[in-house]
């Protein structure tokens, strides 16, 4: 009977530590992606991920790309900035797009923002109103420079380093 | 086109192997409760256990096929809390002669499996957008079936809440809180514009126009008669909560927030005045430890109890079985964070604030990630929902605030709140998914291929 209730007093303190275990467990799981806003390391794939997916490798992502960030300069959403990582961008006020605007003068899929090479590209979908690359109306992809600004509706991005 | 330039983590193998320590806690916390009160080991035990890893490991593999990119801690955390949950109303039931543990074993299995058939059957969670008003009509019919001679199971416990239909007993406003949060999400997200846009400022504050202030009016209306008719407090400050969490996350304006408080404290007040079971509840509250009121009808009998139950368990408790958390009434729903506190101590209980903390705040981090507005308010108010259940009954235990008959999320016993509380947590996995999913535009569907942006085309004119 004494080892039985030995075995139960060893049992009841280490309940106790097991369910702590089982909190540090989960936080030590969530801690890489506390960083909020940063979907994910942009960098070579390792020869692991290489394996497992092919196509990165195929489509290696550029050494650098310049522009860093995408600010929104003018229109309802002015201020609000971007990180840019490597990912393309698609601006609307449809729901799924990456930077939904808020701007009447917006169709749902308006513009798509992309990495090529060292550059970004901005490309229409077919929008209403249509994207104005320093002030002319785009009618094909067109590399984006550095601090030229980008007319959607009433919103005006540009992108920085 | 590959546009990937990273590789997204689904991260599922990490979810296995904290689904396997959640599971492991749950065996040894039913484990211990046999030891203790001298049960032997028997089929039960092995087959409750096993429909446990059962029902959640078939979870994972259902998030394996379906949400490859969810989150991979809410599942093992809400497994343990159930785990947890499940053996404490089996410690109960020993002591007291019922059978709230085997029905607790049925609802968690029904609720699982339900969890398990939204993300299997949900594509996306956008699609529950279209629903917006049908939720709406779904939540108003909820509240108000228990009120509906017939199907009412009456007042139980102070609160017409429940409705019974043949022998199965049901709180339907427990799924009242998901289909109002899927119509206020999907209300803010349309027409967030509109109530961001005017208002009159009076220094910082920007106020609201009068009209935009008419959908508060009515979940304050709602919330009111929820507590009139229903007599139940906990809920009526649950959607209300609910409702102004979310308007004030949607616009960031600090006004709501003034207003639904300067609305609360009117309701509060005219409430105590008006109503005697208001009056009452906030007398035990406050007069709780006078043995006039302990000993009264509907006194501060539990809470006081509770409360002893609490003081008696001290940092580390007595150890499952060992303390008399039975004495407490309804120990195993309402209370089971008092028999939780007496058993496991300080130690045990503030692990199981820390997992309801981690889940919740995964549920932010969904909400944080996603990149459509509805998803946004969706995860924000489910997760809130939770977090604010777990104040007002965790409040109400340990005499914060008045005690008022709501579940604890997963743990309690209480079928009606497992089931809703689990289509949360596929809920928020499925947004998680959609968070955490690897952005790639180079083959959306076209824009009719999918609802949300009927209301999109209306808008566009033509030449800014």
């Amino acid at each position: 009977m004494n080892d039985l209730s030995l075995v139960v007093t060893i049992m009841r303190f280490g309940f106790l530590v097991l369910m702590w275990i089982m909190v540090f467990a989960v936080v030590a799981a969530m801690r890489r992606d506390l960083v909020i806003g940063r979907k994910a390391k942009v960098g070579a794939p390792t020869a692991r991920q290489a394996r497992k997916h092919p196509e990165l490798v195929q489509d290696s992502p550029p050494a650098k790309i310049q522009a860093r960030q995408l600010v929104v300069t003018e229109g309802p959403l002015a201020g609000t900035t971007l990180e840019l990582d490597g990912t393309p961008i698609l601006l609307g006020r449809a729901q799924e797009a990456t930077l939904v605007l808020e701007d009447d003068y917006a169709s749902g899929r308006h513009a798509r923002l992309f990495p090529q090479g060292t550059r970004w590209f901005i490309e229409d979908l077919g929008s209403t109103n249509g994207t104005y690359l320093g002030g002319t109306a785009l009618t094909r992809a067109l590399p984006v420079e550095l601090g030229v600004p980008v007319r959607i509706g009433k919103t005006v991005i540009e992108l920085r380093p | 086109m590959s546009q990937l330039l990273t590789v997204a983590k689904p991260r599922r193998n990490t979810e296995l192997l904290l689904l396997i320590l959640a599971l492991s806690l749950a065996t040894m916390a039913n484990a211990l409760v046999n030891l203790n009160l001298g049960r032997t080991f028997d089929n039960d035990f092995y087959t409750q256990i096993a429909i446990l890893a059962v029902l959640s490991i078939g979870f994972h593999i259902a998030l394996r096929i379906k949400a490859k990119y969810a989150d991979p801690v809410i599942l093992p955390v809400v497994v343990a809390l159930n785990g947890i949950g499940l053996a404490v109303i089996h410690r109960l039931d020993i002591t007291s002669g019922d059978t709230a543990g085997q029905r607790q074993w049925m609802w968690t299995s029904l609720a699982v499996v339900a969890a398990i058939a939204v993300i299997w059957f949900l594509r996306d969670h956008r699609i529950l957008r279209r629903y917006t008003y049908i939720s709406l009509l779904a939540s108003v019919v909820l509240l108000v079936l228990p009120l509906v001679p017939g199907i009412s199971a009456g007042n139980v416990n102070g609160a017409t809440v429940w409705i019974a239909i043949g022998p199965f007993t049901f709180q339907p406003g427990e799924i009242a809180k998901i289909t109002l949060a899927i119509f206020f999400a999907g209300y803010l997200s349309s027409n967030r514009d509109l109530i961001l846009l005017a208002g009159k400022k009076i220094g910082k504050l920007q106020l609201p126009r009068a009209r935009d202030l008419a959908p508060m009016i009515v979940a304050w209306l709602a919330s009111v008669g929820v507590l009139v008719f229903q007599r139940d407090l906990g809920s009526s400050i649950l959607f209300f909560g609910l409702f102004m969490v979310m308007i004030y996350v949607a616009t960031s304006r600090i006004s709501w927030i003034l207003i639904g408080l300067a609305l609360i404290a009117v309701g509060g007040v005219a409430a105590y005045q008006i109503f005697p079971h208001v009056t009452r509840r906030i007398d035990v509250w406050v007069n709780a430890l006078d043995p006039e009121y302990i000993g009264a009808a509907g006194g501060s009998f539990q809470v006081v109890e509770g409360l002893f139950g609490l003081a008696n368990g001290g940092l580390i408790g007595t150890g499952f079985g060992q303390g008399s958390p039975d004495t407490v009434p309804l120990a195993n729903s309402d209370m089971i964070i008092a028999s939780i506190g007496e058993e496991l101590g300080l130690v045990g209980l503030f692990a199981v604030l820390s997992l309801y903390t981690l889940f919740i705040s995964r549920g932010f981090r969904a909400a944080l990630g996603t990149r459509d507005a509805f998803g946004k308010l969706l995860a924000v108010g489910l997760s809130f929902a939770v977090a604010l259940q777990c104040f007002i009954i965790i409040g109400g235990v340990t005499r914060l605030i008045p005690l008022t008959g709501l579940t604890t999320p997963f743990l309690a016993a209480g079928g009606s709140s497992l089931l809703a509380n689990w289509i949360i947590v596929a809920l928020i996995l499925k947004i998680s998914d959609a968070a955490r999913r690897p952005i790639d535009v180079s083959n959306t569907p076209e824009p009719s291929a999918s609802g949300p942006q009927e209301h999109d085309t209306k808008l566009e004119v033509t030449k800014p």
